[in-house]
C-alpha cells in the first residue's frame, strides 16, 4: 500500500519535471550560452587594450558579475528553485563579504608596517617581462 | 518545481511554509540537496584562497608582475597577451553550454544524447587541464616558483600554483566524475530506477567550477 503510493508520487514527480521543462526550451541555454561567449569575449578585451585605473578593475567586476549570475541562475537552475533552497545557497557565503573587508584592512595595515618600519617602497615600479628576458639574454 | 515556485504566496511566506509545517523542507531530490550543500562549502575554500591572495597582494611592497605579460604567448611573431587563458575560458564556458544540454536530454531519458554530450563535455575539460599543464611548464621553465619568480613580487608564484593548482584539481575530478556517470547512463544503469537526478548533479558540480573560474579569470589573471 504505501509502496504504491510513493510509486504514484515519482510518477508524479517525473511528469513535473517535463512540465517544468518544457519552459525552458533548448534556445535559453544557447542564447545563455552565447551570452557568455560575448561576456567573456568583453572581458578579454579589457586586458587586451590596456585599459588602467578606475574603468579597468569596474569593467572586470561587471563582466565577472554578470557571468556568474547567468552560470548560477540559469545553468545551474538556480532560478527555477524555490527560496527555501536559493537562501540556503547564496545565504551562507554573503558573510565573505566580512571576511574580504576585514582582510583588506590587514593586508593595507601590514603594507603601512612594512613601509614605515622597515623602509621598504612604498611605490615599486612594476617590471615588464620583455626586460626580464632581454637581461637574461645579456646574461648569457 | 516550477509549480511550487510560480505559487501565488509571497518568498516569505514560501520560506515560513517550509520551515514550520511538520514535513521536509527542500522539495528537491536528497543528492541534490546534498551536491548544492558541498559546492556552498567549496564556495567557502576557493573564497579563501582569493580572499588570501587579496591579503597578501595588498600587503606586498615588491612590485606585482603583469599577468597579461607573464601569460602572453608568441603567436605568429606577436606577443599576444593573456591569449591562452582567454582560450581555456571559452572551452570552460563551451563545456558548460555542452552539460547543460546533457541535463536536458536526460529529461527525455535520451540516454545516447545525454552520453556523449557528457562524454564531450570531459573532452573540454581534459583539454582544459592539458592547457593548464603546458601553462604551468611555460611559468616553471622561466623560473616561477611558489617561492620565488623573476617578475616582481614572491605571492605571485605562490597564489599562482595554490589556486589555480586547486582549480585545476578540481576539474580533473569533475572530467573523472562525467566519463563515470556517462559511461553509467551508457550502460543503462539509471533506467532501474527511472532515476536521472545524477546527471543535473554531476551537471551542478560542473557548472560550479566554471563557476569559480570566472572569478579566478577576473581577480588573478585580468586585475
Amino acid at each position: 500500500m504505501s509502496e504504491s503510493i510513493v510509486k504514484n508520487n515519482e510518477i508524479e514527480g517525473g511528469a513535473a519535471a517535463h512540465a517544468d521543462d518544457q519552459q525552458h526550451p533548448i534556445g535559453v541555454y544557447l542564447k545563455v550560452w552565447i551570452l557568455l561567449f560575448v561576456l567573456s569575449a568583453f572581458s578579454y578585451m579589457v586586458d587586451y587594450f590596456d585599459f588602467q585605473g578606475m574603468l579597468r578593475w569596474a569593467l572586470i567586476l561587471v563582466f565577472m558579475f554578470l557571468k556568474a549570475g547567468f552560470i548560477i541562475a540559469i545553468f545551474m537552475h538556480v532560478m527555477w528553485e524555490r527560496m527555501t533552497l536559493i537562501t540556503t545557497i547564496l545565504g551562507p557565503p554573503t558573510v565573505i563579504l566580512l571576511l574580504i573587508g576585514m582582510m583588506a584592512s590587514e593586508g593595507n595595515y601590514v603594507f603601512g608596517t612594512r613601509v614605515d618600519y622597515l623602509g621598504q617602497p612604498a611605490a615599486a615600479e612594476r617590471i615588464h617581462v620583455a626586460d626580464v628576458h632581454l637581461e637574461e639574454e645579456a646574461e648569457h | 518545481m516550477t509549480e511550487h515556485a510560480l505559487n501565488n504566496k509571497s518568498h516569505v511566506q514560501n520560506i515560513i511554509d517550509d520551515w514550520s509545517a511538520d514535513k521536509q523542507a527542500y522539495s528537491v531530490p536528497w543528492g541534490k540537496l546534498m551536491m548544492w550543500l558541498f559546492l556552498v562549502s567549496d564556495t567557502f575554500i576557493f573564497s579563501v584562497f582569493l580572499v588570501g591572495y587579496m591579503s597578501v597582494r595588498m600587503a606586498a611592497t615588491e612590485p606585482w608582475p603583469y599577468p597579461s605579460e607573464v601569460f602572453a604567448l608568441e603567436l605568429f611573431g606577436q606577443n599576444v597577451p593573456l591569449i591562452l587563458i582567454a582560450i581555456m575560458t571559452f572551452i570552460l564556458i563551451t563545456s558548460s553550454g555542452t552539460m547543460a544540454l546533457a541535463v536536458r536530454y536526460s529529461h527525455y531519458r535520451d540516454k545516447k544524447k545525454i552520453a556523449m554530450f557528457m562524454l564531450i563535455t570531459a573532452l573540454f575539460g581534459a583539454s582544459f587541464v592539458g592547457m593548464q599543464a603546458f601553462e604551468w611548464t611555460k611559468l616553471i621553465s622561466e623560473g616561477v616558483r611558489p617561492w620565488e619568480n623573476p617578475f616582481g613580487a614572491h605571492q605571485f608564484g605562490s597564489v599562482f600554483f595554490m589556486v589555480t593548482g586547486f582549480h585545476g584539481l578540481h576539474v580533473s575530478i569533475g572530467v573523472i566524475y562525467l566519463l563515470i556517470v556517462a559511461f553509467k547512463v551508457n550502460k543503462g544503469d539509471y533506467d532501474k530506477k527511472n532515476n536521472y537526478d545524477i546527471v543535473e548533479i554531476t551537471g551542478l558540480y560542473w557548472h560550479f567550477v566554471d563557476l569559480v573560474w570566472v572569478f579566478i579569470f577576473a581577480f588573478f589573471y585580468l586585475w
